[in-house]
This record gives C-alpha cells, sequence and structure tokens, in this order.
C-alpha cells in the first residue's frame, strides 16, 4: 500500500477493481469457497463481510493513535470480532435462512484474512473517511467476487441464477458444480481466466499476474 | 457418544478422511494454498496446527462449559474463543521457545500464522454446536488436525512436482493449486460417509 494521499474515490475503486480482494490478493480463501454455492449466499456473505469490514475500519482508524503499536493484533481482534457478533445476531434475526445456509462460516468472518489485513495494512496508518472507503470499495469488491463465483456456479450445478431458473426443463444439473470439489475448480477456472484478462490488457504497472 | 474402540476408529476415519477438514469442509484453505509450496514446510505447519487444535479443543470447552454458560454469556463465544486461540498460540510459541528449543526452531515461523487458521476456531465453534463432550472434542481437534496435515502434504508434494511443468501463464501459482485441489477433493469424495457413527 503506497503512502502517498490517495483520493476517496480512488481508494474506493482500488478495492474493487486493481486489489480485488479475491482475484487480485487471494485472501479470504475459505468464505469464498463456502459461500458461493449459490449466488444468494456470496451475496450474503459479501453484505456481512462488507459490514464487518466497513465497521471495524472505522473504528480501528479512529483509534489508531491510541492502541499501543505491540498489542495492536490482540486489540484489532477484539474489535473485529465485535462487529462479527454484531452481524451474526442481525442474520440470525433477520435472515434466518441466511444464517442457515452458511451456517458456520458467518463467525468465521472474524478470520477472514481480509478484514485483518486491510486493519493493519489501511485502516491503522489512514484517517477515517479513507479507512471508510477502502472498508467499502474492499467489500465491494468482495462482494461482487463472490456473486461472479456464485453466479457459475449456481448455474452450472442447479440451471439457475439467484434462485431463478435459466435454462429449460431439459437441462441435467451438473452437481458437482455445487459440491466441495467444485468449490476449487471453478475457482480455480475464474482466477486464471480474469489473470488471463489482466495479462492481455495488462499494460498498468505493477500489475502483476 | 460412548468411546469404545470402533467408535473410537470410525471417528477417526470420518475425521481425517470423509469429512477432511479442507477438501469437504473448506476450513483452514489459505495456509493450505500459502505454506504449501514444500512438504517439509508443509508437513510443519500440518504438525504446529494439530498441536494447537488439540490444546483450543479442550480450553474453549472448559471456558464455554464452565465460564459462558454459567454466566449466560453464550453470545459472546466468538469473541471469547478468538482471543484464547490468539493468547494460546502466544503461550505454545513461548512455551516451546523455552522447552523445546528443536521444535521451535522447526515450527517457530508458523505458530504466529495459526492465530488465522480459520480451522481452529472453525473446530472450537464446532465442538460446542455438535454438543461433543470433553473427550470427543479434544479427538475431534486432533483428527481433524491430521486431516488438515494429509491434505497440507499431499498438495505440497503436487505442487513440488508442478515446478517443473509447462504451466499456462494466467494459471501458475494460485489458479492451478485450487484446481489441483479440487481433484484430490474429487478423490476424497470417494470417503463420504464412510465412518459414519
Amino acid at each position: 500500500m503506497p503512502e502517498k494521499k490517495q483520493s476517496i474515490r480512488g481508494v474506493f475503486i482500488n478495492g474493487i477493481f486493481n486489489e480485488n480482494p479475491i482475484f487480485r490478493l487471494v485472501l479470504g480463501v475459505c468464505p469464498t469457497l463456502a459461500a458461493t454455492t449459490s449466488a444468494t449466499n456470496g451475496l450474503g456473505m459479501g453484505l456481512a463481510a462488507t459490514f464487518v469490514l466497513l465497521g471495524s475500519n472505522i473504528v480501528i482508524s479512529l483509534l489508531r493513535n491510541f492502541i499501543p503499536d505491540k498489542v495492536r493484533i490482540p486489540a484489532f481482534i477484539v474489535v473485529i470480532s465485535t462487529f462479527v457478533t454484531i452481524v451474526q445476531m442481525l442474520i440470525q434475526a433477520f435472515v434466518p435462512a441466511l444464517y442457515e445456509a452458511l451456517g458456520l462460516f458467518i463467525p468465521l468472518i472474524v478470520v477472514n484474512c481480509i478484514i485483518l489485513a486491510r486493519a493493519e495494512a489501511f485502516a491503522a496508518r489512514n484517517p477515517v473517511f479513507h479507512a471508510a472507503a477502502d472498508g467499502l470499495g474492499m467489500g465491494m469488491g468482495f462482494t461482487a467476487g463472490l456473486i461472479l463465483i456464485g453466479s457459475v456456479r449456481e448455474l452450472l450445478g442447479n440451471g439457475t441464477i439467484f434462485g431463478t431458473a435459466v435454462f429449460g426443463a431439459s437441462f441435467e444439473p451438473m452437481l458437482l458444480a455445487v459440491m466441495a470439489p467444485g468449490g476449487f475448480i471453478f475457482f480455480g477456472l475464474i482466477l486464471g481466466i480474469i489473470n488471463a484478462i489482466v495479462n492481455r490488457i495488462g499494460s498498468r504497472k505493477g500489475v502483476q499476474a | 457418544m460412548e468411546f469404545t474402540l470402533t467408535n473410537f476408529l470410525l471417528f477417526m476415519v470420518n475425521c481425517v478422511l470423509a469429512n477432511n477438514f479442507i477438501f469437504s469442509r473448506y476450513l483452514g484453505a489459505c495456509p493450505f494454498l500459502g505454506v504449501s509450496s514444500k512438504v517439509e514446510t508443509a508437513a510443519g505447519m500440518g504438525i504446529a496446527v494439530t498441536f494447537v487444535m488439540g490444546i483450543a479443543s479442550l480450553v474453549t470447552y472448559i471456558i464455554y462449559h464452565y465460564l459462558l454458560v454459567p454466566l449466560q454469556l453464550n453470545y459472546l463465544i466468538t469473541i471469547s474463543f478468538i482471543l484464547v486461540i490468539a493468547a494460546l498460540v502466544q503461550f505454545v510459541e513461548m512455551f516451546m521457545k523455552k522447552g523445546m528449543p528443536a521444535l521451535y526452531n522447526a515450527l517457530g515461523i508458523y505458530l504466529p500464522l495459526i492465530t488465522t487458521n480459520c480451522a481452529v476456531l472453525g473446530v472450537t465453534i464446532l465442538n460446542i454446536n455438535d454438543g461433543h463432550n470433553l473427550l470427543w472434542s479434544v479427538l475431534n481437534g486432533v483428527f481433524g488436525a491430521l486431516g488438515f496435515l494429509l491434505a497440507i502434504v499431499l498438495m505440497a508434494g503436487a505442487r513440488e512436482r508442478l515446478e517443473s511443468s509447462n504451466i499456462p501463464k494466467a494459471f501458475k501459482g494460485f489458479p492451478i493449486s485450487l484446481i489441483i485441489a479440487g481433484l484430490m477433493s474429487v478423490a476424497f469424495l470417494g470417503f463420504a460417509g464412510l465412518g459414519n457413527i
């Protein structure tokens, strides 16, 4: 992360494209694999993580001058897990179907590498509005990635996107796509295709395959 | 669940093969992809994780049933478990440095990484959700971690071979590793249902 001042809009866009957490940084692999069995689950996990990222980035940025350097990681973890507990309770109360579908992976947002990485690399060093824009941008980038992978897996494995049937009744679903191996294989394929596209565009400096 | 030899063996097969943490539950995928480029380091990471997951299962069981439940603080499960794990990893690191310097030198650099391994927090929460008692919780932690060890060593073996293969540029690194993991996961599907008690 360069230390020079970036515009708030630049920070936001950066999280979605140049440093997309799923496709460029490859962080948070576990929730990516687990929450992309359908586009809806991907959206739910993405929004939950966005909420936590936004909240933790804001709080950590506000506290950045008060947290002693030596205990910063435990302090960050406490802030992050507070927001995760909030989001877990909200999902359980208002969207019980999503709570069932994501299950264990909601509390596990705490150990999602993206959130701690952004707290450490960005929020702890930047003013609050930049940190908020970074959290929102990263969260949106994460959500977009999850929806993309979720849509592909749902389309092939179930013939639907967001629960709406796309193919006719004669479509034979490719069950593997929504089972455990499909997560790895389709994430790998999509990541490879995106790398190929980025390489093709490839004139931008500092972008590595 | 009663403790008999049959149950013990079935449980082991179930945790290590049928419900493998990486291949069927998607837990611990970050270190699985990050620390699997060499067999030795992968084995070191796997052993360190086994150690921490066993102890974490024990400690979090005690904290949940003797502290959180009596005080009706169940909703603090996430926050308290992650803090316990972070502290535990720190203690294990300090203890190893003093008591077992040889092991510390071998595992040292992987220990801090374990805090953010979702398999560790995952297994402690699963123990509570599945209602395991103390013994089965610890066994779940140790066997789950052995499954992780198996997966990461297999993966490292495959990736060492990849070094010399001709892979399309766009698929080098993570993409091809993910696809290999997917193929291994297909193989592990063959164990599905094995050892259900």
